[in-house]
């Protein structure tokens, strides 16, 4: 069974990966996970429902948080977020 | 990974081979079933510009509200825009199937259950279609809560007949052209008694419009009035409330990064290009709204066409011609929106299932008098729900986002209770996010408005709860650092 994981991975990286969520879960936390973040943190975000993606990325472009890499690897997509 | 490409892009022609095959099986077995195949193409087609556009409307008042994003609620207003002005077309040249309903307080309550239920769920009514085609399994749960829920509440009598007002009794017995073995639930009396009683607003309609010369009642009253001038209030206040302080923001960051190169920072035509902005920030979303308004429009025109070819008003007349004389009310209808509308077909789907179980699902008004209860392959609008999700999944096999994900945990209960709140309040609101709000602001009738703001409201309540859930958990998971 799919379960949220947020978890600390260096001293400014984190990880959130929200696979088997639909929406707004991935969203939501997404959203959540940088708000625990310090500015030039980065967060590595793995989910796997498609629809969440477009309204991520202009959350992340209208907060000014920068996506720095956009990656699919099987069913699953991962964003590479620094916070800004 | 081109291994897996490959594979969906095929997976999608087959499922393009399966659509085409119904649709020829069904135009071999008699020519009025053509009627039934328009049905199917305009889902087919909504489907697809759905999940291009990540099109739903639990996305655009939960979004703005959750992450202040407001690409799909100015997606949905383009739409409107968009729509509103080809159906006063289709209406000045009486090609309109479009026909307003009756308002009031029960709207926005409606509304209000209905959209604490789509967020909840994690879409609406449409929404939910095409997150199946994308292989969401906590969608089909909501779908089944839409269709069930439904189903339930129009034919729920017993202890819910007490609920009745006495006033609602007395209105429905003076109905006599309706049988009474056929007012048996408490939604009977509600439509029998409460809303059959009630008029209507179209705009064009009114005494304000209606002494317009030539067709400008429609255009005037139906488009301008009552969509596109609320519509383009709405971008103005979602501009203000969620973009022009940031948007002001990056243009004084941009000004301090280049002394040479200044950029103006107010003036009218400061907010202009914030809103253009806006509007194309997410310009698949903005596109397909633009697509959706025509095809909508478009779906109109056919279904009249084919109306005026067939010479019938429903598609129950036809089906009575083929001998499926059982498939329809007593007065010879089946629910044939001629329109875009989802909630009442997944009504008659879990209706047909109860039946088939051994329930008494005839002898009530909204399966039994109105809408009929067709073969599930005989019924014209669940054919356009199915298109939908079959449009949506090929077009996700194509892009290779198709991924099956079974519901979980918390998922499994969101999806049921969130599918049985917009099951729920769709009934009252007589229609969902696309009947009870979309057409109708659409189409003239600012009904569709108080919908919608009940809708917003219990979206809003729903994000409310959703917060403090996720913010719950992310505690839980911090607590470790």
């Amino acid at each position: 069974m799919a379960e949220m994981k947020f978890n600390k991975t260096g001293d400014d990286t984190f990880e959130l990966d929200v696979c088997g969520f639909v929406c707004p879960h991935p969203q939501l936390y997404c959203k959540k996970s940088l708000e625990k973040m310090e500015e030039g943190d980065t967060l590595k975000l793995v989910f796997d429902n498609a629809s969440s993606g477009e309204t991520i990325i202009q959350m992340c472009e209208q907060a000014g948080h920068e996506i720095l890499e956009q990656n699919k690897e099987g069913g699953k997509i991962i964003y590479l977020i620094e916070k800004g | 990974m081109e291994d897996q490409i490959k594979k969906n892009t095929s997976r999608a022609y087959i499922v393009i081979g399966v659509m085409l095959l119904i649709s020829i099986l069904y135009a071999s077995a008699s020519a009025n079933y053509m009627y039934l195949n328009v049905y199917i193409w305009f889902g087919l087609a909504y489907g697809m510009m759905l999940q291009y556009g990540r099109f739903c409307f639990a996305s655009a008042s939960r979004d703005l509200f959750a992450a202040g994003v407001p690409r799909m609620a100015v997606g949905i207003l383009i739409a409107l825009i968009f729509f509103s002005f080809i159906q006063a077309i289709l209406a000045a040249t009486n090609m309109s199937t479009f026909h307003p309903a009756p308002a009031g307080i029960h709207t926005v309550i409606a509304g209000i259950i209905f959209g604490v239920g789509m967020v909840l769920a994690g879409g609406c009514a449409s929404g939910s279609l095409y997150k199946i085609g994308e292989g969401n399994g906590t969608s089909v749960l909501s779908i089944m809560g839409i269709s069930f829920g439904q189903a339930i509440f129009v034919t729920a009598g017993g202890p819910f007949l007490k609920l009745v007002p006495e006033s609602w009794v007395q209105s429905s017995m003076t109905k006599t052209w309706l049988p009474r073995e056929n007012v048996t639930s408490w939604f009977d009396y509600y439509l029998t008694g409460f809303i059959f009683d009630r008029g209507t607003i179209q705009l064009s309609h009114t005494k304000l419009f209606s002494g317009l010369p030539g067709a400008w009642k429609y255009f005037i009253g139906d488009a301008l009035i009552n969509a596109i001038i609320p519509a383009c209030i709405l971008i103005v206040v979602i501009y203000s409330a969620y973009m022009k302080k940031g948007f002001l923001k990056k243009r004084a960051r941009h000004n301090k990064k280049n002394p040479d190169n200044q950029i103006p920072v107010s003036g009218l035509g400061v907010h202009m290009t914030g809103i253009k902005d806006m509007i194309l920030a997410s310009k698949r979303t903005t596109m397909m709204g633009v697509l959706i308004g025509i095809t909508a429009g478009l779906h109109i025109f056919v279904m009249k066409g084919m109306q005026l070819k067939y010479n019938v008003t429903n598609f129950g007349q036809l089906l009575t011609q083929m001998g499926h004389g059982s498939d329809t009310g007593i007065f010879g209808n089946v629910f044939d929106p001629g329109y875009w509308y989802i909630t009442t077909q997944e009504a008659q789907f879990a209706g047909w299932i109860m039946e088939k179980i051994g329930m008494d699902m005839r002898h009530n008004v909204f399966f039994g008098v109105v809408n009929g209860l067709p073969e599930l392959w005989r019924n014209p609008a669940l054919w356009m729900s199915i298109g939908i999700i079959f449009g949506a999944m090929i077009l996700s096999l194509i892009a290779n986002e198709f991924k099956f994900k079974a519901p979980h945990g918390e998922l499994i209960v969101w999806g049921l209770l969130g599918g049985t709140l917009m099951g729920f309040g769709s009934r009252p609101g007589l229609g969902c996010n696309i009947g009870a709000f979309f057409i109708r602001s659409a189409g003239g009738d600012p009904g569709g408005w108080l919908f919608g703001l009940g809708m917003v409201t219990g979206a809003f309540f729903g994000v409310k709860f959703f917060n403090w859930w996720t913010e719950r958990k992310m505690a839980k998971e911090m607590a470790d650092f």
